[in-house]
């Protein structure tokens, strides 16, 4: 039974898709739990969740005008997540409140776009699902650049972004640029969730995002160890749930999802075992 | 010397006047109780000399002008705060002190092993060393504020301002706290400004009073205080419960 498993895995690995698909998701899985964090211990996680239901609009569109849907979607993504911080900061709307009402207006405009335009819905609800299986070369490159560019984000704003999470005010008091900080974090998130959604879909990207950081915080209590943490679930539940999924026959983008939420669950335990 | 300046000082916030033409000096080491009562501009005036909400009128740091000072690092600030750390939030209390050094530091910013004995030294000061490697989320509130005070002493500022520093504590931790603040001021000569609602027990340790109510009713010793005519017209018989207990 084992072996017949490690055959499988090792036949897998032979695909060329399935090497694609390895790499592109373990970089969107770094990239995805090291912004993940502060925007959990930030209460605004959903963000990403807002800005998937505004990349389908964003596909959609791109559909309806036979343009490449990631080069509409990552502009429009990223000013939506700038729609939702000044909403948030300059308004008198909750920044729940904020990312709910972006979020459901991206699903209105993708609904209505589809349903008039016709023809291309088979296209559009691949993307609420995703495929990692069927990610190309580029969109491999893409994903690398953008996750290296999180990783050095963090390194270099390590500190600021520290302050920010912990103490917004405190932090401002201290001489921290905190709305610029603010905006790198939700342009880097708008962009990481577009590409995202190739590998788990609109429906589940955000999972992507907050499983590995909730993990993580069930677990280590200093800061560098949490990102470090996330980083590991992230990793280890692409590499699993692309195996898990070949090996199964199952959605890969879905059981990635599952195998971060069996982390969570070991995790919670443990914390409620260790007390 | 004078450390703060404050002239004609105002405070909008939409078209509500929050505060307006506060006017008062602060000498260096000296430490003045801001009292007042709900929504009488406290916070308000230290998040102006912060430069955390717009204001006209002039203020003066050390006799530069408001914009050429560099506040984050000649002041240590300790926030309001109305509840205690989330019990998850992922740092110790070693990780919340060191934090205190970002002020100084350019981008990209580093902690050196120097930052570090800076802030193991601003929590033996205030005798709370053996907490450094406990999650800041699961200490008491006492503790919390202790180390947010050690966070804001960190990088030795001249000036310590403090909103409400004793809202969330017990009785006996409030007492140990505004030792520790009247220490710093002594020993250190540290100027001090601390926001309370407790014009009684801040007069206990503090040199002076700015008394609020939208704009300076009273500005004095704590003597002073309790003589005050225009106080006794503004508490009545409440003057007396205050000045009573010392």
């Amino acid at each position: 039974m084992a072996m017949d498993i490690l055959n499988q895995i090792t036949e897998a690995l032979s695909y060329a898709f399935i090497q694609r698909a390895v790499i592109a998701g373990c970089f969107m899985a770094l990239g995805c739990s090291f912004l993940g964090i502060f925007l959990v211990l930030k209460r605004f996680s959903m963000i990403g969740d807002g800005l998937a239901h505004v990349s389908f609009a964003t596909v959609a569109l791109a559909l309806l005008f036979h343009a490449q849907p990631m080069a509409l979607s990552i502009p429009l993504v990223g000013l939506a997540s700038l729609v939702i911080l000044e909403l948030n900061e300059k308004t008198r709307v909750y920044g729940d409140a904020a990312i709910g009402l972006v979020s459901s207006f991206g699903i209105a405009l993708g609904v209505i776009i589809a349903s008039t335009a016709g023809g291309f819905n088979v296209d559009l609800f691949s993307y609420l699902f995703g495929n990692i299986l069927s990610v190309s070369d580029s969109e491999v490159w893409m994903t690398a650049l953008i996750s290296v560019t999180v990783a050095l984000v963090v390194v270099l704003f390590y500190h600021d972004l520290f302050a920010i999470t912990f103490d917004e005010e405190y932090a401002r008091v201290s001489g921290i640029k905190v709305r610029m900080v603010n905006r790198i974090l939700v342009l880097l998130t708008s962009f990481t969730v577009v590409l995202g959604i190739k590998i788990a879909g609109t429906m589940l990207v955000s999972s992507l995002i907050i499983l590995p950081g909730i993990s993580a915080l069930q677990v280590v209590k200093s800061f560098r160890s949490t990102i470090a943490l996330a980083g590991v679930f992230a990793v280890s539940s692409v590499i699993l749930g692309i195996f898990i999924s070949y090996v199964l026959d199952l959605p890969s983008g879905a059981v990635i999802v599952m195998v971060n939420f069996v982390f969570f669950t070991a995790a919670f335990l443990y914390r409620r075992v260790k007390g | 010397m004078r450390m703060i300046e404050v002239e004609d000082l105002s405070v909008k916030y939409l078209d509500i006047e929050a505060l307006s033409g506060v006017t008062f000096a602060a000498e260096a080491g000296d430490y003045i109780g801001i009292v007042g009562p709900n929504g009488s501009g406290k916070t308000t005036l230290i998040k102006a000399l912060l430069g955390l909400v717009p204001f006209t009128g002039k203020v003066f740091f050390n006799g530069k002008a408001f914009s050429e000072f560099t506040h984050n690092r000649h002041v240590g600030y300790l926030p309001q705060k109305m509840s205690f750390y989330d019990p998850r939030f992922p740092a110790v209390a070693r990780e919340i002190v060191a934090s205190g050094a970002y002020c100084c530091k350019k981008f990209p910013k580093r902690l050196f092993a120097s930052d570090h004995s800076r802030a193991m030294e601003a929590m033996e000061m205030l005798g709370i060393a053996e907490l450094a490697g406990r999650p800041i989320g699961k200490l008491s509130g006492g503790e919390q504020q202790r180390v947010l005070l050690a966070r804001s002493l960190v990088h030795s500022p001249e000036v310590l301002i403090l909103d409400e520093p004793t809202a969330a504590l017990d009785p006996s931790s409030r007492e140990t706290f505004y030792k520790t603040v009247r220490d710093l001021n002594r020993e250190k000569g540290v100027t001090v400004l601390l926001v309370s609602h407790d014009a009684a027990t801040i007069g206990e340790y503090a040199g002076k009073l700015l008394y609020l109510d939208g704009k300076v009713i009273f500005y004095g010793s704590f003597g002073e205080f309790c003589g005050s005519e225009t106080m006794t017209r503004h508490f009545g018989a409440g003057q007396h419960i205050i000045c009573h207990r010392h």
